[in-house]
């Protein structure tokens, strides 16, 4: 491959053999520099990359903060031994922690230190001539000879211009060398896209990187749950939930609306086994770019996101938000409207929370479940048969006393600490647990109040997101593959033809290729390249014919025989023996 | 409105998928006969070399079954003598950089074409097997058909449906190659494994069709699958090769030290350096292939939960497998860690798409438990 990965492949032996020698020596500079040579070293790259694998790992074994963070809470408790150790470790924050980004830093340096010298030598590489000709082209791991008859009348200066004009066509880079001389030759060289593939491969990974650092930095993602008729306005109280990027600043927000109109869900009613599995969810929504924006009528969909105002809007989640009026004991509407309750079982089982803040005297609560499709067995526990609304039904129990919302501390909307409540409504008192159909009206005991069931709504769960690295993220992504196929499918080959006249007049002419890096198909590009040289001087060369068909020939094999051939006793041009092969650059 | 479900499609192609594990049960059964008989063959061609030349080297070395190289201890001497000597010893020499190595100093007790090609020479269980594993194919591209037809989508949804559309391309992609190469060494492991997986789908993942959930309603569902399946049947051919790989080259190490040959069936897998090479050539097009994988699974999970990497426990066992193929890639161009090393990577990477299509789909929680258990 390139010049440095050559040097690295050597190196290992003489830097051991200064280190045991001369290390009381080595100053700090010369310190640096040894470090900096063993980082960029592909040996520390290998290294690098496994380990980053194996460090992966841990984070598909316990449960990440970033995503679920309750669970990690959950495990911790539940693991008292050593759930706290995980957590030193930062094994619930693998891909932030310390050690994880210790290992990719480290290879995104060894990567510009490996790109950067590479690309300079590269470039020159580019601008130079291809090297010189080796004297013996015949150590060449493809190698031939044709020879040219007297009658041609094709001296050996002409027949390697006409050579060079074949490679040229060919797509090298061509330098002919002494074309006047006794023994002319060339040295052409092709393939430079390979290399230059790779480095953009691998500068395209930084890319990548530094694509994902901008959108952590200048990005934001938040939730929302919207009831249907409920409309969400982008602005930081808008959110039910709001994580910003490091860099954020609520001015990003650009204050557009989203109206939820209509949900549908549509649910499974034919393939066996899998009744009332959802298989279309369908949110109809009105959006506005800012407050003054014309409606647009648009359909948001799982994996059919909304785009609006430079974020996306996706649904992520949905169920049903029973509508209930409350009275207090005073006799006033407390409380009107839906109520978003929580899935928690199989074909919509969920839970809700009620909390009446505003009853009076004495502030209510209710906590309980919601079935779609309510089934009550023999033992008399309940259960939801079906996702669709058949049988609604509502199963509360009641509480009175001092709900704790005006002290002002954030309390969870899906929890109720019912600890300092006292109990009006539940199964083991005498008044017994409420339970309320569309339409029922329930009348709280000892006058605390009313509960009606009025109506179901449909509610959607909206992620929102804005990522403004993502789409560089692509861009960077395409050019990585690009650069991968371009260096794993250009061959980057060297040719060198040296021509000679026998005594006899004839033309002898012998050619050797080389390639740099893995490549399969040399021998079949000897294989073509004897043949245009062939055609181009008009000599019958069975030989050439019978393996260029083949022209995904493996240079293994009997194949490779056909360019060995000294067909023609043309050895009597091979230059004076002497003992420098062939500058082999592998 | 979604498209109706056909329920007796679906029984036509369970029907089509037992009946593909059976003709594939009876191939298996003729690769298995085939690896038996011609390593019998061998023994007895090394015997008569033995007998002739009288020397144990012209015997080990003794052309049998393939690549074309001619009986006869004129050959077989100059084969050992070819290797020993170096550059003459073309025929297990790649053209480029890996030339040379030490360890494959002696490809003595090699048979089998380096190249790979096939040889005049006709093994008949061989093709009985291959013409059976043809059938077998043919059966069960039926079977998936009719189980796309009957969903009316494509047919990979859930892990029933991975299973036996996955075993169809593997056997597809296998004999895609034999066209071009003579892998049928590989035959007993691609096929057995086939079974393996339909029978393990049958069993132990039945699902009948049905519609897809709504988080797989999208078109990168066919694009990102698809590939992901194309790229897993092509490791699973390169970590065949890995494995032999380094049997044989443990194989040859010993033979070449004039240890007994214990593995004679060996001998109809070519050399260490031909099966790491063309393991490599699969690999680089698995990567890139497993490449677009990742780029398209992000793009997808962008689209359905807004944001294109999250770590999911799939999207980590997608990127682990990318970076441990990445490091086999490194490891070739890196001195010594081509060779036996690489093939130690190549299967690791193997092993962990495995563990990502089982393991990963079944225990672990995450945004991809959709996979229909
Ligand atoms: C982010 C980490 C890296 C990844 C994912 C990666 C991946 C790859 C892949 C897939 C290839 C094979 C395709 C090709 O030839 O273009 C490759 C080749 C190469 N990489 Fe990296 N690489 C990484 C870091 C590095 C580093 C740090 C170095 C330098 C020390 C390096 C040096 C090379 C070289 C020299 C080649 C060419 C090898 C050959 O001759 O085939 N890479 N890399």
């Amino acid at each position: 491959m390139s010049e440095r990965v050559k040097a690295n492949k050597k190196s290992p032996a003489p830097v051991a053999a200064a280190k045991t020698e001369a290390l009381p020596v080595l100053g700090p500079v010369e310190m640096l520099r040894w470090a900096w040579t063993q980082l960029t070293s592909m040996r520390t790259a290998l290294f690098l990359l496994l380990l980053l694998a194996v460090a992966a790992v841990p984070g598909s074994l316990f449960p990440q903060r970033p995503a679920n963070p309750s669970i990690v809470t959950q495990y911790i408790k539940d693991n008292p031994d050593y759930g706290k150790l995980l957590d030193t470790l930062q094994l619930y924050d693998v891909y932030s922690s310390a050690w994880f980004s210790a290992i990719y830093i480290l290879l995104f340096i060894s990567l510009i230190g490996c790109v950067v010298p590479r690309a300079i030598a590269h470039y020159r590489a580019m601008r130079s001539q291809p090297p010189r000709t080796p004297k013996r082209l015949s150590r060449l791991p493809e190698y031939g000879t044709l020879v040219v008859p007297a009658d041609a009348g094709l001296p050996a200066s002409d027949a390697i211009r006409s050579a060079a004009g074949v490679l040229r066509k060919r797509g090298y880079r061509v330098e002919v060398r002494d074309d006047d001389g006794a023994r002319p030759s060339l040295g052409a060289e092709r393939g430079f896209a390979k290399e230059v593939g790779n480095l953009v491969f691998h500068t395209s990974l930084i890319g990548v990187l530094v694509s994902v650092a901008v959108g952590g930095l200048f990005g934001y993602s938040g939730q929302r749950i919207l009831v249907e008729g409920d409309t969400f306005v982008n602005t930081l109280v808008g959110y039910d939930q709001f994580t910003p990027g490091t860099n954020f600043q609520s001015s990003q927000l650009q204050p557009y609306s989203i109206q939820l109109d209509k949900f549908d869900v549509t649910f499974d009613r034919e393939s066996r086994g899998k009744i009332g599995q959802p298989i279309d969810f369908n949110a109809e929504v009105t959006t506005r770019e800012t407050p003054d924006s014309p409606a647009k009528q648009e359909i948001l969909k799982v994996n059919e996101p909304v785009n609006l105002g430079g974020t996306s809007i996706y649904l992520t989640g949905n169920g049903y938000a029973p509508v209930v009026t409350i009275r207090d004991g005073a006799g006033n509407v407390a409380m009107q409207g839906p109520v978003v309750a929580k899935l928690q079982g199989e074909n919509y089982y969920s839970s809700l929370v009620i909390k009446v803040p505003d009853a009076r005297p004495e502030q209510l609560g209710f906590v309980g479940f919601f079935l779609p499709t309510a089934f009550i067995t023999d033992e008399g526990v309940s259960f939801s048969g079906d996702p669709d609304l058949f049988n609604p039904q509502l199963t509360l129990n009641s509480y009175f006393g001092d709900l704790g919302l005006d002290a002002g501390a954030p309390q969870n909307v899906f929890e109720l600490d019912v600890s300092d409540l006292t109990p009006l409504n539940a199964r083991n008192l005498d008044a017994g647990g409420i339970t309320l159909a569309p339409g029922g009206t329930y009348t709280l005991p000892d006058g605390k109040g009313s509960i009606s069931f009025d109506s179901v709504k449909r509610y959607v769960g909206v992620d929102i997101h804005h990522n403004p690295g993502q789409l560089y993220a692509l861009i960077f992504a395409l050019l990585a593959v690009g650069g991968l196929i371009v260096s794993l499918y250009v061959n980057r080959r060297r040719v060198w033809v040296r021509t000679g006249s026998h005594q006899d007049g004839r033309t002898m002419v012998e050619y050797g290729l080389l390639a740099r890096g893995e490549d399969h198909r040399l021998a079949a590009e000897a294989a073509v390249i004897r043949k245009l040289l062939s055609e181009e001087w008009q000599i019958e060369d069975s030989v050439s014919g019978e393996s260029s068909d083949d022209s995904d020939s493996d240079s293994t094999g009997t194949q490779q025989t056909p360019s060995r051939q000294d067909d023609n006793g043309a050895d009597s041009l091979t230059s004076p023996a002497g003992p420098t092969g062939p500058k082999k650059d592998q | 409105m979604p498209f109706a479900i056909n329920e007796t499609m679906g029984q036509y192609s369970e029907l089509l998928m037992l009946l593909a594990a059976g003709t594939y049960t009876v191939a298996f059964i003729a690769f298995a006969w085939d690896l038996a008989k011609s390593s019998r063959a061998l023994r007895a061609v090394d015997l008569k070399a033995a007998e002739a030349a009288g020397t144990k080297v012209a015997a080990m070395a003794g052309a049998g079954a393939s690549a074309g190289a001619s009986a006869g201890s004129a050959a077989a001497a100059n084969r050992v003598e070819s290797h020993l000597a170096g550059p003459v010893g073309r025929a297990e020499r790649p053209s480029s950089s890996v030339a040379k190595r030490g360890d494959e100093g002696s490809g003595a007790g090699q048979t089998a074409g380096a190249d790979m090609r096939y040889a005049a020479e006709r093994r008949v269980p061989a093709r009985v097997a291959v013409a059976l594993t043809v059938l077998g194919v043919l059966i069960h591209a039926a079977g998936v058909i009719t189980r796309a037809v009957g969903a009316g989508r494509v047919p990979w949804g859930n892990m029933y449906e991975f299973l036996t559309t996955g075993a169809f391309v593997a056997v597809a992609v296998f004999l895609l190659v034999l066209i071009r190469r003579d892998l049928r060494f590989l035959g007993t492991f691609v096929v057995g494994l086939a079974i393996i997986m339909l029978v393990a789908a049958s069993v132990a993942y039945w699902t009948p069709v049905g519609h897809l959930v709504p988080a797989l309603q999208s078109y990168w569902l066919i694009i990102h699958v698809s590939i992901a399946v194309l790229s897993s049947a092509l490791f699973t051919l390169t970590f065949a090769m890995s494995a032999l790989q380094l049997v044989q080259s443990h194989r040859q190490k010993t033979v070449a030290a004039g240890g007994a040959d214990k593995l004679g069936f060996m001998r109809l897998v070519p050399s260490a350096l031909s099966l790491e090479n063309l393991s490599y050539r699969i690999n680089a097009i698995a990567f890139i292939g497993w490449t677009f994988t990742l780029m398209f699974g992000a793009i997808w999970a962008e689209k359905a939960w807004g944001r294109f990497w999250g770590w999911d426990t799939k999207e980590v066992w997608t990127f682990v497998i990318w970076v441990v193929y990445a490091g086999y890639l490194h490891a070739r161009a890196t001195r010594g860690w081509t060779g036996t090393r690489a093939a130690w990577l190549s299967i690791v990477g193997y092993l962990c798409v495995v563990f990502n299509f089982t393991i990963v789909n079944q225990f672990f929680n995450g945004l991809h438990s959709y996979s229909g258990l």
